[in-house]
């Protein structure tokens, strides 16, 4: 179980995860030894997954980011199965989710260019089985995105 | 635009498998030596390629079970109405990711919570009195599946 000294030195850590054990320990007020050996704890339990980069797409030369909520057949049997295992070899797909509610899956598509984007669209996504409708969102900016949880 | 080339792509492809490579290691992953590794690295955040690095946790080890893609739709558009919403909605700390889009709603968020009567109450007080705030659409993370 993680205790408040835990929660502090995640706070730091979410706060800047590049900084060293050093500068955490000092900011969560503790000495660099126990801090270390929380640190490592929460690593082997699962608690610390890992990091992650955020990056700037449109840098990398991926002008067009589609968001697509799909709607699915769901009279079809093993519906969702069968889309996400095909949806999964798509290499411009970036993320599948299913959600409960309005849409049962979303996907990220990122594309050079509204041409490519489009070329994927039609050769890709709509071969896709068991779809019932898409709505595309395109992104436009992008105004926060942490991994970081309010503790 | 900055280019760039296979060295740099390698790097950021080694990257994004583990966020928490340090210089070293992504050289060895890609052949360079430590230091062109931190140089090209460097370079790369230098010019805003990499914007930023996350800490990713176990969500439900720290309580957090349930994740909510909202889709919301500005009820007054203009430029004034877009920055007031944009300034408050970043700054709850329940929101982690905010996107303006085109589409069927002008912003995309996911929202982290507790459990689903910890994500009412933040929907009700903190996303619902957003200044500007028309229709809001909630979908439910069921799982990842890539």
């Amino acid at each position: 179980m993680l205790d408040d000294t835990d929660r502090r030195i995640l706070r730091q850590m979410q706060a800047e995860p590049g900084a060293s054990v050093a500068t955490i320990a000092e900011r969560a007020g503790l000495s660099h030894a126990p801090c270390w050996r929380r640190i490592r704890k929460m690593e082997e339990a699962g608690v610390i997954r890992g990091r992650r980069i955020t990056l700037d797409r449109r840098k990398m030369g991926q002008e067009v980011q589609v968001f697509l909520r799909i709607t699915l057949d769901k009279t079809a049997r093993n519906a969702f199965d069968a889309f996400i295992t095909e949806a999964r070899k798509i290499p411009e797909v970036e993320a599948i989710q299913t959600l409960l509610g309005r849409v049962d899956i979303r996907m990220d598509v990122a594309a050079r260019d509204l041409a490519h984007y489009q070329q994927i669209y039609r050769d890709r996504i709509m071969a896709l089985p068991h779809i019932l409708d898409v709505e595309a969102l395109m992104l436009v900016s992008e105004l926060k995105n942490t991994e970081s949880l309010p503790i | 635009m900055t280019e760039l080339d296979a060295t740099d792509r390698a790097i950021l492809a080694a990257l994004r498998r583990d966020g928490g490579l340090n210089a070293k290691e992504v050289g060895d992953a890609i052949g360079l030596s430590q230091p062109a590794a931190y140089r090209r690295i460097k370079r790369l955040e230098e010019e805003g390629v990499i914007t930023g690095r996350s800490l990713i946790v176990d969500r439900a080890a720290l309580g957090f079970e349930v994740v909510v893609f909202l889709g919301v739709k500005l009820a007054v558009r203009g430029r004034a109405s877009m920055a007031d919403f944009e300034r408050a909605v970043v700054a709850i700390p329940e929101v982690q990711l905010v996107q303006h889009v085109l589409g069927v709603y002008d912003y995309r968020l996911k929202v982290v919570a507790r459990d689903l009567a910890d994500f009412e109450r933040i929907l009700r007080r903190r996303i619902m009195t957003l200044p500007g705030v028309g229709d809001i659409e909630s979908n439910v993370l069921l799982s990842d599946e890539l």
